[in-house]
């Protein structure tokens, strides 16, 4: 018997007034892989990550997450995930340690001390332990926040945007925290709109567009399934860029943006003439994959 | 989503525990300030009110001294500014602006055990804070009396209702400023009119009648009561305002739910 996904969501819709954020969401997340949950800003990522915290509740749907129903059983579920926000929400004037100890308590933890000592070691806190978190550089505070989430060994973790807004230095030290989980066997549903993010630490992507899941897989079969072997790079003045794309797409390749560029999509598909002589021919990456699904820009 | 009954029994100690030992963490950090002005402020009001007016427009009131009629009134006043007003503010600043409660509820802890810890630590406090006015009293001459040491359980009951008015209007306004409309409208009204600084039997017959329908002004004549001698009807006084409590923690937590959970 296949065992059971710590994450199940069946036809989930959540609407605010007009708006709707979650349309008809399918996704099952099975138990020790890490799933990027791919999408541009209003996809709906966040709001699935307030689904399944029972922080909003759906307007119709099923939903599962390590066996409990949610909503209705969601404070058990809560007890045994992990959340990592996007906004640092830490108690400033309160110690390092303290803001552990806080949040140990409200999981339940039986020994405090040892959770708070392993939860410092994570975020290699251990010196800074009595020190107002006010005093902590930003990464720092960040990678608090990560121990907090995880105070009490959590089955499952849901990051949300866990890099967003940090500089490249303090997102390469959260990656290799979260790549450590990762590895540990903890499952993971990381809502991310960074496309190297999503490369990088997660075992399968969803790539999410206006509420729903639009495609699915491992990095390296999306890119095959969407974008092909190859992408075609051209830099040129607006006048050529513009002619370059209706020949491409005359001849039945997908051209998107690319910053100054345009990008044609499974150039290798290209017949003799479609592709200009001086494109800067690279692998297809999920970025291509992105940008054709969601139509936006990638970050 | 369940009925009331079912949320009731949902309560847990360790959620509630855990949020208000948050509040600890932090109040430890601010302590001094706090204490600091709770202590102050007493001691300025006696001076200028009850020292100030005694000396010159009333020497007593019903046959207690002026500065004991204002001291044991200011229990009142001490209550309501450290149970409403922190009520108010805390809970906007950290669900609007520190985004705490986010925090909190990705934990397991329900909306109802959030309120009610948070209701809990204020009336503690207050319930602290409110016998300052009473001790500064006793300081300035009022003798101590066995039945003052029920003050803090009468500041707790009223101070508990106050904290989930609090509660309840930071979860039901959209901005900060908007607290000036509640602050004009409900807290000056009510602790003016509580009998703290004057006999209510000087206000005209309507507002004798609204003064009895106000927690602050059964909690002034408790703690009067705690000092010159309670009366039988003291017993309906706190029933009313153990009743106030849990009109206002009910009515926190549906206003919080609405807030707190799309």
């Amino acid at each position: 018997m296949a065992a059971m996904p710590a994450i199940e969501l069946r036809g989930v819709v959540k609407t605010f007034g007009p708006i709707t954020a979650v349309d008809g969401l399918d996704l099952d997340v099975p138990e020790g892989i890490c799933l990027g949950l791919l999408g541009p800003n209003g996809a709906g990522k966040s709001t699935t990550m307030r689904l399944l915290t029972g922080q909003a509740l759906p307007d119709s749907g099923e939903l599962r997450a390590l066996g409990h129903e949610l909503p209705g059983d969601s404070k058990a579920a809560r007890a045994e995930m992990g959340v990592v926000p996007q906004l640092d929400n830490l108690d400033v004037d309160v110690t390092v340690e303290e803001n552990l100890a806080i949040f140990a308590r409200l999981y339940r933890v039986g020994d405090i001390g040892a959770a708070v000592d392993r939860a410092l070691d994570l975020a290699r806190l251990r010196e800074r332990r009595g020190d107002a978190v006010d005093e902590l550089s930003g990464g720092m505070r960040r990678r608090l926040l990560l121990a907090r989430g995880l105070i009490h060994d959590p089955r499952l973790i849901l990051l949300d945007e866990p890099t967003v807004g940090l500089d490249p230095q303090i997102r390469t030290e959260l990656w290799t925290l979260i790549g450590n989980l990762r590895s540990g066997g903890t499952t993971i549903l990381m809502s991310t709109h960074y496309i190297e993010e999503a490369e990088r630490l997660a075992d399968e992507v969803a790539v999410m567009a206006q509420g729903k899941i639009v495609s699915r897989g491992r990095p390296a079969e999306l890119i095959a399934q969407h974008a092909g072997r190859e992408t075609a790079e051209i830099y040129a003045p607006p006048q050529r860029l513009a002619e370059a794309r209706v020949t491409a797409e005359a001849a039945g390749l997908c051209v998107r943006p690319a910053g100054p560029a345009i990008a044609i999509v499974g150039s290798e598909r290209a017949a003799n003439g479609a592709v200009p002589e001086d494109a800067v021919r690279r692998a297809a990456s999920l970025e291509d994959v992105f940008v054709l699904l969601t139509g936006e820009e990638a970050e | 989503m369940s009925d009331g009954k079912t949320r009731l029994g949902r309560l847990e100690p360790a959620a509630i525990g855990g949020v208000m030992s948050r509040e600890l963490a932090n109040f430890r950090t601010y302590w001094r300030g706090t204490t600091f002005s709770s202590v102050l402020e007493p001691i300025v009001y006696l001076i200028a009110f009850g020292l100030g007016l005694s000396a010159t427009l009333v020497d007593d009131v019903g046959g207690v001294p002026y500065v004991q009629y204002v001291g044991t009134g200011m229990v009142a006043t001490a209550v309501i500014f450290s149970s409403a007003l922190p009520a108010m503010f805390g809970t906007f600043v950290k669900h609007r602006f520190q985004n705490t409660y986010d925090a909190i509820l990705a934990a397991p802890v329900d909306v109802e055990e959030l309120v009610s810890a948070e209701m809990l630590w204020i009336a503690c406090r207050a319930s602290i804070y409110g016998c300052v006015p009473l001790l500064v009293t006793i300081a300035f001459g009022l003798d101590p009396a066995w039945g003052m040491l029920l003050t803090p359980i009468f500041c707790f009951a009223t101070a508990l209702g106050f904290a989930g008015f609090g509660v309840a209007m930071a979860a039901t306004v959209s901005k900060i400023d908007q607290f000036n409309y509640v602050t004009a409208l409900f807290v000056t009204p009510l602790f003016l009119v509580s009998g703290a600084f004057f006999p209510i039997s000087g206000l005209p017959e309507g507002l004798q009648v609204l003064a009895q329908l106000n927690p602050l002004h059964q909690l002034v004549e408790l703690v009067r009561g705690g000092a010159f001698g309670f009366e039988p009807i003291d017993i309906v006084r706190f029933a009313g305002l153990v009743a106030f409590a849990f009109v206002m923690w009910r009515i926190a937590i549906v206003r919080m739910e609405k807030r707190l959970i799309d």
